[in-house]
């Protein structure tokens, strides 16, 4: 059977799948559609927010990205698991217990002000579109590498599955898709990844693995991996960084970020109690984990694999020629995600740092004229399991694994957006009185609305779809974040200071942003080259959404404390999250 | 519940006091362990490297999720010792 075929038959039939859990998961009412009812047991939500959370950036990109980094992008193995214990301990169960459908929806009640809602559904719509277009993109690249469609169509056809089961189920459809795409994700990146590390170390555990002796040269297998890459002029993979205050900063953005992002936190309105929501959380952690925990190992060994393909003989005799590199390397030239120059006409692939002025001497007495082979971040996981000569099976399985991923994020996202229009803008501002059914379809209507203008997006991506990061991230912990945590912990912060606070805070971040990246992101606007001798204190844009944060604080508790207090029934509303007593099913009141 | 009563009010301290705890070792084992502090971890060896670079990678990972566990566990029985449980 050829490749294709086995591809098909993967992809194929895990769409069927999901559109059968669609079918069984109609939703009948908006609390079936935004929340699922309310009555996921807490293991199912915690599968649930694993597949919603892990997207195409951690199932493609992230092993990519630590690979190429080393210890220094360890900060986003932290980062985006970290923000779980915030989430746990400081949003879920009072939110949870707060018992309504949407985020805006608990701004708007807690600062008594639809101006706070409003903002809060203007940060909620940038921070998720910029996110769904990075997952959109995503399985468009997939689709087109694996099943030999151009990508914008199968863009398309991924939007009609997700269109089925997401318009159909909302929530409730979501939710138990989700589950089914965490388990085809997680085996799909569990099973290279065992095969890898034992043909590496002879342990079958990733995770174990990666802290093991490399087989053949009987030295650790990270210090093996030192070796071979400071042979070749890079730095060493472990080696540690010199801008500790941007990693803290970075790492901290990322985890308040991840605390703050509406279609995360949307998923813990659908467990029937507030313990139920701490429970959540912890499970959450645990299936991703399963992921994180593996994708360091990935990253380490498919460095080593990818260094040992092209240096066979070891790093000081010659690499291999073009004309024998592997399969694997010609299927991706196609791609146009590897490239090879033959600068120096040798006809060998000569992989090396040729941005490190140390090595230069070197490279010269090897006759080498520049590095001939680069390879982009993004397709190490999914080129894994050629690299390891594994079967054709597991290759349709990762190609399911990827759109498992991109579809289950972009799901999510597209919920809270949905659910952001049709419960926060139509239903809370422009129609109060529309009736559950018209309630309904008008966020069916808006899901489908959000799913043509992602997929279009997606086929199109501005020029701002690769700072997902910068953005979403920025704008969750900058406005978000803040304003939640404050409306549980503080009964002081008033309606002017939270509109204040989160205002001053996106500002802040937005234009620290637009600055070193170009204002809206157009190229050549920008103020300052983004490189680190112009930012401010040696903090990258990248890390800017942690002191946005602290602005947000700062300026909502001093404008609260000039300004009247909070009315009683509000102080009330706060006293009654923090007591889990009484928390019904998530309802509109 | 509502309004002030003084248990109440006691529930809510103990609540923050197991969240500031929690968040001490968080903070610590992630940007103690892993970043600031790993200079000084760094003759402790782990498989190749060193003690700092493995709290990076995975070991706040596993404590991240250990504290959420200790924190639902410990925090569903001041509920109950409260009686601000759920029936």
């Amino acid at each position: 059977m050829s490749q294709f075929a086995i591809n098909l038959i993967f992809v194929g039939g895990s769409f069927l799948l999901y559109i059968a859990i669609a079918v069984w998961a109609k939703a009948g009412s908006t609390s079936d559609f935004y929340v699922a009812g309310g009555g996921v047991h807490p293991v199912t939500n915690g599968m649930a927010i694993g597949a919603d959370w892990m997207s195409a950036a951690s199932f493609i990109s992230m092993a990519g990205l630590i690979a190429a980094g080393g210890y220094a992008n360890s900060t986003f193995l932290m980062g985006w698991t970290g923000g779980y214990v915030l989430l746990a301990m400081l949003l879920a169960p009072y939110l949870r217990k707060f018992g309504k459908f949407t985020v805006p929806e608990f701004i708007g009640d807690r600062y008594y002000s639809p101006n706070a809602r409003l903002i809060a559904v203007v940060c909620l719509i940038v921070a998720s579109v910029t996110y769904v277009i990075g997952q959109m993109a995503g399985a468009g690249v997939a689709f087109s590498r694996f099943l030999e469609v151009e990508a914008t169509n199968g863009l398309m056809i991924a939007a009609v599955v997700v269109f089925i089961y997401a318009v159909l189920g909302g929530m409730k459809g979501i939710t138990y898709t989700q589950v089914a795409q965490y388990c085809v994700l997680i085996v799909a990146y569990t099973i290279p990844a065992v095969f890898i590390s034992l043909q590496l170390t002879g342990n079958p555990i990733p995770m174990f693995g990666m802290f093991s002796t490399h087989a053949e040269s009987g030295l650790p297998l990270l210090e093996k991996l030192n070796q071979v890459v400071t042979d070749l002029g890079f730095r060493e993979y472990t080696a540690d960084v010199d801008n500790k205050l941007n990693m803290v900063l970075f790492t901290l953005s990322l985890m308040i970020g991840t605390a703050g992002l509406p279609h995360v936190i949307i998923r813990f309105f659908t467990v029937p109690k507030v313990s139920d929501a701490r429970w959540s959380g912890g499970w959450a952690l645990v299936f991703i984990a399963l992921l994180y925990l593996t994708a360091p190992a990935v990253a380490s060994m498919a460095r080593l694999n990818l260094m040992t393909t092209i240096y066979p003989e070891g790093t000081q005799s010659q690499p291999i020629e073009y004309e024998a590199r592997p399969a694997w390397i010609a299927t991706w030239e196609e791609t146009g995600l590897i490239t090879y120059e033959d600068k120096n006409n040798d006809g060998r692939i000569q992989l090396y740092n040729d941005t490190n002025a140390d090595f230069a001497d070197t490279a010269a007495q090897r006759g080498w004229e520049g590095n001939e082979l680069s390879v982009n971040n993004d397709i190490l996981v999914l080129a894994n399991p050629e690299i390891a000569n594994l079967p054709g099976w597991v290759i349709g399985l990762i190609a399911a694994g990827g759109l498992a991923a991109a579809l289950s994020t972009a799901a999510g996202l597209l919920l809270a957006i949905s659910s952001a229009v049709s419960h926060d803008l139509i239903k809370g501002r422009l129609n109060p009185n529309i009736s559950d059914k018209g309630e309904l379809l008008a966020a069916r209507i808006s899901m489908g609305v959000a799913i043509v203008v992602a997929t279009w997006l997606g086929a199109n991506p501005p020029g701002f779809a690769a700072q997902v990061v910068a953005l979403a991230f920025g704008i969750a912990a900058a406005s978000l974040f803040p304003a939640l945590m404050m409306g549980i912990f503080s009964k002081r912060v008033n309606n002017i200071g939270a509109s204040l606070g989160m205002l001053s805070g996106l500002l802040f971040t937005l234009i620290y942003i637009f600055v070193f990246k170009g204002w809206f992101f157009i190229p050549g606007t920008a103020n300052f080259p983004d490189t680190a001798e112009y930012w401010v204190l040696g903090i990258s844009p990248l890390s800017i959404g942690a002191i946005g944060a602290l602005v947000n604080f700062a300026v909502a508790f001093g404008v609260s404390k000039v300004t009247a207090e909070p009315p009683v029934e509000i102080q009330e509303l706060v006293e009654s999250v923090r007591y889990p007593r009484g928390a019904g099913g998530a309802q509109d009141h | 519940m509502s309004g002030h009563s003084y248990d109440a009010e006691n529930y809510w301290k103990a609540n923050l006091r197991l969240i500031f705890g929690s968040l001490i070792i968080w903070a610590l084992v992630s940007y103690g362990f892993a970043i600031l502090l790993r200079p000084m971890l760094a003759g402790i060896p782990v498989g190749g490297t060193d003690l700092g670079f493995w709290f990076a990678q995975q070991g706040s990972i596993l404590v991240f999720m250990a504290l959420i566990f200790f924190y639902a566990w410990r925090m569903n029985k001041i509920d109950e010792q409260f009686g601000v449980h759920e029936e």
